[in-house]
């Protein structure tokens, strides 16, 4: 059976593309036939993430409209014959789409697809609502910082507004030094305000700024940050995974480690 | 702030927390100026009916509150009521 995710936040910039693109990744390399959707229109990102910028020819608004067939859209990853990309248009608005189109293009992917997972524009307006009309579960990505967590419980509160009960929380760009100097607040401070099932932290990774330049996925590689995505995917899978320990990499043997695998 | 305040300064991290517990209250609880006008009127119409209050000193709001329960607080409404006259009972 088939599962539609929509990866949201409310605040921009915590990483919701970012997000979809490992998660997405992970999946693929779990074995899931995956498509990846860029609902936020204007705007598109999730294509340079996984960097299939230059391979884009037609769009979600060209779906919709008619001009293309679906699979004419989709673009296939690089590295993972089982997951697709379909890009957003970037020349258009929030308001070429609207929720009832959305799920029409949702159901028929369904039918193909393991996991369609939805990226999700800032922002509670049209976009937000295209972007959940068609969602079965939400991926709700935050830092630990103030505004952000303020918008992930304005975005918590819309989704139950509109029926989507299953919702996971995802920690994202911890910084566990601060979090040790009690200067940032941790994954369980975090996840008491909320109060929303926790599906995994990420910690603030150097590699991930190396993976967005070249634009692949880090998800599965031994960088702190790609593991714990690879733990988010198991989670959504069902799987019990513990919590990572995201402090070992400042660990002594770490650092040995990182003295020979520098490039 | 004293000598002895210094020591105890709060961590930035628990200050965040503190203020985002208090904001989402009154987020979460989304009292429009209007709902709040509307709660204040029925309190005060209750109220009247057994003692004098002064209606333009009376001041409601969301916060918390202590409680042994839910990780030591709760939302509460507070409403501070000055009483005019206390009217005799019976009368």
């Amino acid at each position: 059976m088939s599962e539609v995710i929509v990866i949201t936040s409310g605040k921009g910039g915590v990483g919701k593309t970012t997000t979809t693109a490992n998660v997405g990744a992970g999946l693929a390399q779990l074995n899931k036939k995956v498509v990846l959707i860029d609902t936020d229109i204007g705007l598109r990102n999730l294509d340079v993430v996984m960097g299939l910028e230059n391979r884009i020819v037609y769009n979600l608004v060209d779906v919709v409209e008619g001009n293309c067939r679906i699979k004419q859209a989709l673009i296939k990853d690089k590295k993972y014959p089982n997951l697709c990309l379909l890009p957003s248009a970037q020349t258009r608005d929030k308001s070429s789409v609207n929720p009832e189109q959305m799920k029409k293009l949702v159901d028929e992917l369904r039918e193909e697809y393991d996991y369609i997972l939805l990226d999700c524009p800032a922002g509670i307006e049209q976009g937000f609502q295209n972007a959940i009309a068609a969602a079965d579960r939400a991926l709700v990505v935050t830092t630990p910082e103030v505004s952000a967590i303020r918008d992930a419980d304005r975005i918590i509160g819309l989704l139950e507004a509109n029926e989507i009960n299953k919702t996971h929380l995802l920690v994202n760009r911890l910084r566990m030094d601060m979090v040790k100097r009690g200067d940032m607040m941790s994954i369980e401070d975090v996840h008491e305000i909320l109060a929303i099932d926790l599906i995994g932290a990420v910690p603030d990774d150097e590699q991930i700024v190396i993976s967005t330049n070249q634009g692949e996925p880090l998800v599965g590689s031994d960088s702190l940050a790609g593991q714990a995505y690879m733990n988010i995917c198991h989670r959504l899978l069902g799987e019990e995974v513990p919590l990572l320990d995201l402090e070992n990499k400042n660990g002594v043997w770490s650092k040995f480690v990182g003295l020979f695998k520098k490039n | 702030m004293g000598f002895m305040d210094f020591f105890k300064k709060k961590n930035s991290g628990d200050v965040a927390k503190d203020r985002l517990k208090l904001l989402l209250i009154s987020d979460r609880a989304d009292c429009s100026p209007d709902v709040m006008e509307q709660i204040k009127n029925d309190i005060i119409q209750v109220i009247s009916k057994y003692m004098e209050i002064d209606a333009e000193g009376l001041d409601i709001q969301i916060t918390q509150t202590e409680s042994e329960s839910n990780n030591g607080t709760v939302p509460a409404l507070f409403a501070n009521i000055p009483i005019k006259d206390l009217k005799h009972s019976g009368k």
